[in-house]
């Protein structure tokens, strides 16, 4: 216990506090108007908005991928499977580059995009398509083992009962993985609104328009602004506790109605 | 309803799981497929209730043809060995599902389904655990949940798949006591799958007793204990001592050494020798067909038990006599089967 809290502390509740307390050479109205700047308010927009989309995208294709890879036998589910975990393991910037080139106006993918109007490197729909690579392993792994353990007979046992193979989905499977979906979906979103190495190679960083907060406070950083930095991170901060404790709750809500054995 | 299976063929990879079996289950009757695992008795229960297909044969149910239909359209009620409950919901919304998913142009009120489903839970005692999570219950409640989900949807035929087979001996028993009571009530042709020999013989009209994807008997429990039909089922169904024997025009040898009984209707050959433990009389040195050492004696219940090292073989046998018969270790006994069976191999 005591070892617990010791280490705790000198990892995370110590740094964190650090933060706080080097915000509080700022008095309350130059807090104020840092974080309600245009600037700073738009670059916690871009974060949290697409990290927001990004998770949700990822809910649901990391779903159906997690889906077919438990519940197919194809050629190549294993190697499908390995992949899955490429975006856990890549350095983030090696992961900006090759998003960046994938997408960019004579990129494979963003050639023929370009054609059809679609412009996806260097705009907020890049820092999305990045969200997404990053977050989706979160999902599939989460949910991925629960899926296994699901036992066959509980949908057997909905068919003989007359349910449809929709119903089957939306009422029995789809309740069952509800605890272990909301963590994915919380982990992709976190990791979204954290994640720096990948977006900045494919944002473009035109300020107000596609930069992401945590670059605006390396920005600042790099300015000597120290001040000015720490107070959008423990804006971040707060905002990412507030939500992951906002997911956490969902979580035990759905778990304590059908608490694990 | 009565269900009908012909000629029904079932093989997973090179194993053959049914081998070609035909059953009549009349209405209303309460039949048990008794037999050891791997002897087919759930894959039959799984093609009757459309959760798997026969390579080949028929399903009938009142002479209908039963494989046009899936599980969904069979309105068969199953229960499973490992209950397969909803966890997500409570006992009351798993005793509704059945009622819920129904097409809304037949689906009741809710105040219908609330009824029935009531009625269902005070069938199964368990009114007072509406509210409850699956988890929250112990096994005999939970497959008790499980039997009034499945009657929730008024099923023409009932199977369960080792329904008391996670239970723990003194639940196993009451409940089945209880299902055959609730069998008289509810009428329902039913079929249950267990490898426990004196659950099949308590509960059911009748057992079908099966080994290796084969029917090896169909009957009632009295006629499948004291006639069995084959080697098997005598060996499977109660206790039995047996002994490998010589069968040669009529005469019965034990290692080369004539025995009094008579072969029947036995073909010669090497054959086996099948009496039930309290089948075997003891009675003074010199007399019976039998002659041998007592080794050991144990006593519990009714009956006590015995070691006899027969001389005839290297052989042990164990043997039922009642109580007051006096036995001690060391004791020269003859011994007569009062009732034997012989059959080839």
């Amino acid at each position: 216990m005591g070892l617990t809290l010791t280490w705790l502390s000198l990892i995370v509740l110590i740094p964190l506090a650090g933060l706080f307390v080097r915000s509080t050479d700022l008095s309350l109205d130059q807090f104020w108007g840092i974080v309600t700047s245009r600037r700073t308010l738009n670059a916690l927009r871009v974060s949290f908005g697409l990290a927001f989309a990004a998770a949700c995208v990822n809910l649901v294709m990391g779903t159906i991928v997690v889906w077919a890879l438990v519940r197919y036998r194809f050629p190549g589910r294993r190697l499908f499977d390995a992949i899955v975990d490429v975006p856990f393991a890549l350095p983030t910037a090696v992961a900006g580059v090759a998003l960046t080139s994938l997408f960019a106006q004579k990129g494979w993918l963003g050639a023929p995009l370009a054609a059809l109007g679609v412009k996806v490197a260097f705009t907020p729909l890049g820092i999305f398509v990045a969200m997404i690579f990053i977050g989706i392993p979160f999902v599939v792994r989460t949910v991925q083992p629960v899926l296994i353990d699901l036992d066959p007979e509980i949908e057997e046992a909905a068919a003989s009962l007359g349910a449809g193979r929709w119903q089957i989905v939306t009422r029995v499977i789809l309740p069952s993985l509800t605890p272990a979906l909301l963590t994915g979906f919380a982990l992709a979103f976190a990791r979204a609104v954290g994640e720096y190495g990948s977006v900045i190679f494919i944002a473009g960083n035109l300020p107000n328009v596609s930069e992401i907060a945590p670059l605006l406070i390396v920005i600042r950083l790099s300015e000597y602004r120290y001040a000015d930095a720490t107070a959008i991170a423990v804006v971040m901060l707060v905002v990412a506790f507030l939500i992951i404790l906002a997911v956490n709750r969902l979580q035990r809500w759905t778990q304590s109605r059908a608490p694990l054995n | 309803m009565t269900i009908e299976a012909r000629g029904v063929v079932k093989t997973f990879g090179t194993f053959k799981a049914l081998d070609n079996v035909d059953l009549k289950v009349a209405n209303g009757e309460l039949l048990a497929l008794l037999g050891p695992s791997g002897s087919g008795k759930t894959t039959l229960l799984r093609i009757i209730a459309g959760l798997d297909w026969p390579d080949s044969g028929e399903i009938l149910f009142d002479g209908e043809n039963a494989l046009e239909r899936g599980v969904r359209e069979r309105h068969v009620g199953f229960v499973f060995q490992h209950y397969a409950l909803f966890r997500h919901m409570t006992v009351f919304e798993n005793v509704a599902f059945g009622l819920r998913v129904k097409p809304r142009k037949i689906r009741k009120s809710e105040a219908q389904i609330r009824s029935k489903v009531s009625e269902l839970l005070d069938l199964v005692q368990l009114d007072w655990l509406a509210d409850r999570y699956p988890n929250q219950l112990s096994g005999g409640q939970r497959q008790r949940v499980a039997l009034a989900r499945a009657l929730a949807i008024e099923p023409r035929i009932l199977l369960l798949d080792e329904p008391f087979g996670a239970l723990d001996a003194k639940v196993r028993k009451e409940l089945r006591q209880w299902l055959r009571s609730l069998h008289n009530d509810l009428n329902v042709t039913s079929i249950f799958v267990t490898h426990d020999q004196e659950e099949a013989l308590e509960v059911a009209h009748r057992v079908v007793v099966m080994d290796k994807g084969r029917i090896e008997q169909v009957g009632a429990p009295t006629e499948v204990y004291d006639n069995p039909a084959t080697a098997f089922v005598h060996g499977f169904i109660g206790e039995s001592i047996t002994l490998p024997v010589e069968v040669s025009a009529g005469h019965v040898a034990l290692n080369g050494r004539p025995l009094d009984i008579t072969a029947e209707d036995a073909a010669s050959g090497a054959s086996t020798l099948f009496v039930r433990r309290h089948d075997m009389l003891i009675g003074p040195a010199g007399s019976g067909s039998l002659q041998g050492a007592v080794t050991h004696v144990r006593s519990f219940g009714p009956v006590q038990r015995a070691e006899v090292a027969l001389a005839e073989g290297p052989t042990t046998i164990e043997i039922d006599a009642p109580r007051d018969r006096e036995l001690k270790v060391g004791d020269l006994v003859g011994l007569k089967p009062r009732r034997y069976r012989i059959f080839a191999g």
